[in-house]
């Protein structure tokens, strides 16, 4: 069936028009608001903290760094064991029930930790380094469960490692085989500044993709301990907040909410119906979703579209129109 | 300014006071728009809907002249055009003598916001992403840009309240709200884009800290925020492009169904066109 076109003469039949200058309101609004920009870009400016390198990370906290590089090459790292789309792991793979996007969608940006992040830097810039390059192929031939010991009692060890005035890290003395040498080397080339480019080496000449160093970095805990300063991590509603005074995302706020309640701050033997803190994003996800859904939709639900009519606030809306109403019947 | 901000926690709530600020003035304003006349309102001299051109059906050729020839592809294209995107609705120079509170300026403040949003964006994307850390004159139009994407939220939650509370959807206008909706949507992923690409410790931290949540939804096979190229291409240029795009259609569909009655108004003598009942 032909559906009849909308006749806006008959819908506005029997309404008094008024004069209109849409041009002008337009150009008004234009003036008004970039008169308030302009005075807040003035007046308070813009934040922009600068971001942090592998060298500032590594010159700042030296253990965490030490620490991290270790994890990551003895596979313990969030990235080592993360998931798709990294790695075919689970560490950080959300599921609920059945539904499992995540995996579903699989492994996209393969991301070696072990190799990206520490072998391969160490390789590149071995050059004639004596030491480096025998402690490089020491590792190397040796066999997995060896290399397991050697990293676990040296992770062991730099829980009371410490750092010292020049940079560098000083730990017991243990049975670490190469392992030493080869933290000792990176951190170095970390201080240096040489390992921010090495992460970010590949067979291209240009180079846009952060995804290995950003993945390094928030293996530590010096990025997110700068986070936490400054209010930014999940407990504290940091998604909707910004570094410094100014305002965030505040239109975020009922997405960072839900990860402040039950079930999704709850642990896993807490959770309610299959959801809690180990699944929470990807349920605060299917939350969000439903809930925009449920927006785009309002004209047809009933209840949420009656609201409006439950609730007068439309009165002050059209205040001069049901004033009129109101003074003809009397 | 770059102090840590003063945070109120109040169960399990905690909020920033820059943010408390920014909605509490929110709120302000859309109770002020509530009950603050709009001048001049009821000065306005008022023309019978008669006499309105803007509202008068166009008169489409219906049948071939010499000149004009009613048949082929370009004059049924046109016949659309002058059909469904009349000038005379587009620009109106009336308007019901009902619409008359500040809650109807949120629109074209948003519009106006969203104008200076893409024009400051030109600037930095001429100048790069490097540009506005080294330059004072760059830090200021980082400046301009971050505050009208704040007026531009602000005054766009403000009209989806406004469009809430008045149901502006009635009378067959659901795809106006909806599209709306979906604008709002798609701003938020804009902005999220733009914070991915500041190049800094925000943008960091943003990107480690989101990507759990969007490789957990599968989108991390095509959307990755530690990606800073791909963030940059998606926040410059496909995702401004829609959003402008989509509000050009909600504005026209705006305009030629024109503002919806009052909640409770009789019903129109001629039914529009199939909608939403109240």
């Amino acid at each position: 069936m032909r559906r009849r076109r909308y006749d806006k003469a008959a819908y506005y039949r029997d309404v008094r028009m008024v004069p209109y200058d849409l041009v002008k309101e337009l150009a008004l609004a234009m003036a008004g608001t970039l008169i308030v920009i302009l005075i807040l870009s003035a007046v308070l400016s813009s934040p922009d903290v600068p971001a942090v390198t592998i060298q500032s990370w590594s010159r700042s906290d030296p253990v965490d760094f030490v620490t991290t590089a270790a994890a990551e090459l003895s596979g313990n790292s969030v990235s080592s064991g993360y998931g798709p789309p990294y790695n075919s792991n689970n560490g950080s793979t959300q599921t609920w029930g059945f539904f499992q996007p995540e995996v579903w969608a699989g492994v996209h940006q393969p991301v070696d930790s072990a190799g990206e992040f520490v072998m391969t830097p160490l390789q590149l810039s071995s050059g004639k380094n004596a030491a480096l390059n025998t402690a490089l192929s020491t590792y190397q031939s040796a066999s997995g469960d060896q290399r397991a010991k050697w990293l676990t009692a040296y992770t062991n060890a730099l829980g009371n490692a410490t750092a010292n005035a020049n940079g560098t890290v000083t730990i017991a003395s243990g049975d670490y085989g190469p392992v030493p040498v080869l933290m000792d080397d990176l951190l170095n080339l970390a201080q240096n500044g040489a390992l921010d480019g090495l992460l970010l080496a590949s067979a291209h000449f240009y180079q846009t993709d952060y995804t290995a160093p950003l993945l390094f970095m928030g293996d530590g805990g010096y990025l997110s301990g700068l986070a936490q300063d400054q209010a930014l991590t999940g407990t504290q509603w940091g998604m909707m907040n910004e570094t410094g005074r100014y305002p965030g995302q505040a239109w975020l706020w009922l997405y960072t909410m839900w990860y402040q309640v039950a079930p999704f701050n709850r642990d896993a033997s807490h959770g309610f119906v299959g959801v809690s803190s180990s699944n929470a994003d990807l349920g605060v996800i299917v939350v969000m979703g439903v809930l925009t859904l449920l927006l785009v939709l309002v004209p047809f639900i009933p209840g949420l579209r009656d609201l409006p009519r439950w609730i007068p606030i439309h009165r002050l809306i059209w205040r001069r129109y049901y004033d009129e109403k109101r003074s003809s019947r009397t | 300014m770059d102090q840590p901000a003063p945070y109120v926690h109040w169960g399990f709530i905690l909020i920033s006071l820059p943010n408390l600020v920014l909605i509490g003035v929110m709120l302000v304003l859309f109770a002020l728009a509530l009950v603050v006349p709009l001048p001049g309102h009821r000065k306005a001299r008022v023309v019978e809907h008669s006499a309105d051109p803007a509202v008068q059906p166009v008169a489409v050729p219906a049948t071939a002249t010499p000149d004009d020839p009613a048949g082929g592809w370009t004059n049924a294209v046109r016949r659309t055009i002058d059909r469904r995107l009349p000038l005379l609705e587009l620009l109106p120079t009336r308007q019901p003598y009902y619409v008359g509170s500040w809650v109807y300026v949120f629109g074209v403040v948003t519009i106006a916001a969203l104008v200076w949003v893409v024009l400051s964006g030109l600037v930095l994307a001429f100048e790069g992403p490097q540009w506005w850390h080294v330059s004072p004159q760059g830090h200021f139009v980082n400046s301009l840009h971050f505050w009208s994407v704040q007026m531009f939220f602000i005054f766009m939650v403000l009209h989806l309240w406004g469009q809430y509370w008045g149901a502006g959807w009635r009378d067959g206008r659901a795809q106006t709200w909806m599209i709306g909706v979906v604008i709002f949507a798609v701003s938020i992923v804009t902005a999220f884009t733009g914070y991915l690409a500041q190049q800094n410790f925000d943008s960091q931290w943003i990107a480690v800290n989101a990507k759990d949540a969007i490789n957990a939804s599968g989108s991390g096979v095509f959307f990755n925020p530690l990606n800073f190229g791909q963030m940059l291409g998606i926040h410059v240029m496909l995702l401004p492009i829609l959003v402008t795009i989509l509000v050009v259609v909600h504005v026209v569909q705006v305009r030629m169904r024109g503002v919806v009655r009052p909640l409770g108004a009789p019903p129109v003598t001629a039914d529009p066109a199939p909608g939403v009942a109240q």
